[in-house]
């Protein structure tokens, strides 16, 4: 997440030639992207640690162990070999080595939900698990705290929130995309409408994320029921964490590559020291 | 050339990458057996029941009962389910007719109460979701005593700080005698008007695999708490000679003892 910044200032030698240097993004928003980066990655394998514990997922109040949504788990072969299974909505795949049975530290195929190597600790270990997870949990939602505070008082939201023009625009963002062409200039100052559109569903999936994990809570349970209501009880909560985090995951996949793509270097300073090279459309003959 | 060159140090970039997050794995795994940071992630759960307690969850604020329509069918055992200790196989044998229930510790007058004595005391049933620190849930009718009565017959001390469960299951086979299950609670959750200990589950008297005779629900917090195979209550001032001296079977075994989340 970051905010665009209006005014261009000119830093003299650090400038490409006849190109500008942008603010873009101020300390507190460059601080609290790269906390959040951190939180976000670590309650991700922490949460994976977790799941693993029961890997499954169900919908309603209570867990139907018969006809979960989703599950994971080994089964013995006729010759002896494990393979992992993965079951959605009924249907089994083989994920054999990555979902449902995957190597041990020894080597062997042992029965696992995900893998030891996204998962913390990478050894089943709930106990631990949890208490990275509640730890970082906590770091995020002060972070983000922080963060959606300056956003309102700086007014910066309106800077994620896409005009009648920016959605009429979709299918030509999207197709100019499609061709690896960033926009360039003047243009490179503002987010286009599927850099809103991404920003703004992460800024509204991570408070619902936080909400759905929350509503795991029994205390919390007995204190806001509502949220039960909301969410269609405690573990549909929990099916709704997981996609959330994933739709996440897919959220941080697009978002590096579109970081790679257009311009690694210049955007990680960007989001390091606030400097933003414009690069001025170059008209070839 | 020029092309070369930046593919050379994109593989550097890609590797310095990978390894980094080799190196952070590894890292993860010593942060999580570190005793100083082991403590650092630790804070969280103070942090967690302080907010909990203080600051959100009114004291008294009930946990969600649901209807009959909503019970699980049957109700998953976890953990112990037929203890093989000497002293609860006999009363086990005997269908628990001269099994009494301990009540001691820091209080005035200590009790001893048979199950036919529980069950003439005011009973509280209530249709609850008991949600495994694994992340199931299961939902199972309970019918039992309201502790905090029974505590206040029995008179606490004014050091009376927790109270104490003491169960009849050897979960854990261990040298010195910490593998027998234990669970600590805090008067909030002693007095809190569902912490019943239940004999009936489900409109039946408890099987052994859930808990027979007598077992602990405490509803707003996960289900370890809900020590199974009570045989004795203890008024106490502090835990630390309990066990390991983390308050219960599972504490001791790295879980948060405060599990309301």
């Amino acid at each position: 997440m970051s905010s665009a910044n209006e005014g261009s200032i000119n830093v003299g030698p650090a400038a490409p030639i006849g190109g500008r240097v942008n603010y873009r993004h101020t300390l507190l928003v460059r601080i609290t992207h790269w906390i959040n980066a951190i939180c976000f990655a670590l309650l991700l394998m922490s949460g994976l640690q977790i799941f693993n514990a029961y890997p499954a997922l169900n919908w309603g109040a209570r867990s139907d162990f018969d006809k979960p949504l989703l599950a994971m788990g080994a089964r013995q072969e006729s010759d002896g070999s494990v393979k992992g299974v993965t079951t959605i909505f009924g249907k089994s795949f083989t994920t054999t080595g990555i979902l449902g049975a995957s190597r041990d530290e020894s080597g062997q195929l042992a029965e696992r939900g995900f893998p030891s190597w996204i998962t913390i600790p990478s050894y089943q270990d709930l106990a631990t698990g949890r208490r990275w997870h509640f730890f970082f949990a906590w770091l995020l939602v002060l972070n983000g705290a922080v963060y959606v505070a300056n956003l309102f008082a700086r007014r910066h939201l309106k800077d994620f929130l896409p005009s009648g023009r920016d959605l009429r625009s979709i299918p030509a963002s999207i197709w100019e995309h499609a061709r690896l062409r960033f926009p360039k200039g003047d243009e490179a100052l503002h987010y286009n409408v599927l850099q809103k559109l991404a920003y703004l569903s992460v800024i509204v999936a991570l408070p619902i994320l936080v909400l759905a994990g929350l509503t795991m809570s029994p205390a919390i349970d007995a204190t806001f029921p509502w949220l039960l209501s909301l969410f269609g009880g405690r573990q549909s909560a929990r099916t709704i964490h997981f996609i959330a985090a994933f739709y996440l995951v897919g959220f941080v996949v697009v978002h590096v590559v579109m970081v790679l793509l257009s311009g690694f270097l210049n955007n990680m300073i960007s989001m390091i020291t606030g400097r933003y090279a414009i690069e001025e459309e170059r008209h070839e003959a | 050339m020029k092309r070369e060159a930046i593919l050379s140090r994109r593989q550097i970039l890609t590797r310095v990458a990978l390894g980094g997050a080799a190196l952070g794995l590894a890292g993860c795994d010593r942060l999580s057996n570190a005793r100083q940071s082991r403590s650092v992630l630790e804070a969280a759960e103070n942090l967690t029941r302080t907010a909990q307690r203080a600051l959100l969850a009114p004291r008294e604020a009930l946990a969600p009962e649901y209807g009959p329509a909503d019970l699980s069918p049957g109700f998953k055992p976890n953990g112990s389910v037929d203890p093989d200790d000497p002293d609860y196989v006999k009363a086990r044998d005997e269908h628990f007719v001269n099994w009494k229930l301990d009540v001691g510790g820091l209080v005035d007058k200590p009790m001893q109460l048979s199950l036919a004595d529980l069950r003439q005391l005011p009973a509280r049933a209530q249709i609850t979701r008991h949600d495994c620190v694994e992340g199931w849930s299961f939902i199972g009718k309970w019918k039992g005593a309201p502790l905090g009565p029974i505590l206040n017959s029995a008179g606490l001390k004014p050091s009376a700080r927790y109270i104490a469960f003491y169960c009849a299951d050897t979960l854990e086979q261990t040298l010195d005698g910490t593998g027998r299950y234990y669970e600590t609670i805090d008067l909030v959750d002693a007095f809190h008007p569902q912490t019943i200990l239940a004999y009936e589950m489900n409109d039946q008297p408890l099987l052994v695999a859930n808990g027979a005779p007598l077992r602990l629900r405490v509803e707003r917090q996960l289900g370890y708490k809900m020590a199974k195979y009570v045989m004795r209550i203890e008024a106490i001032e502090t835990f630390d000679k309990m066990g390991r001296g983390r308050g219960g079977f599972w504490e001791d075994r790295g879980y948060e003892w405060y599990a309301g989340i």
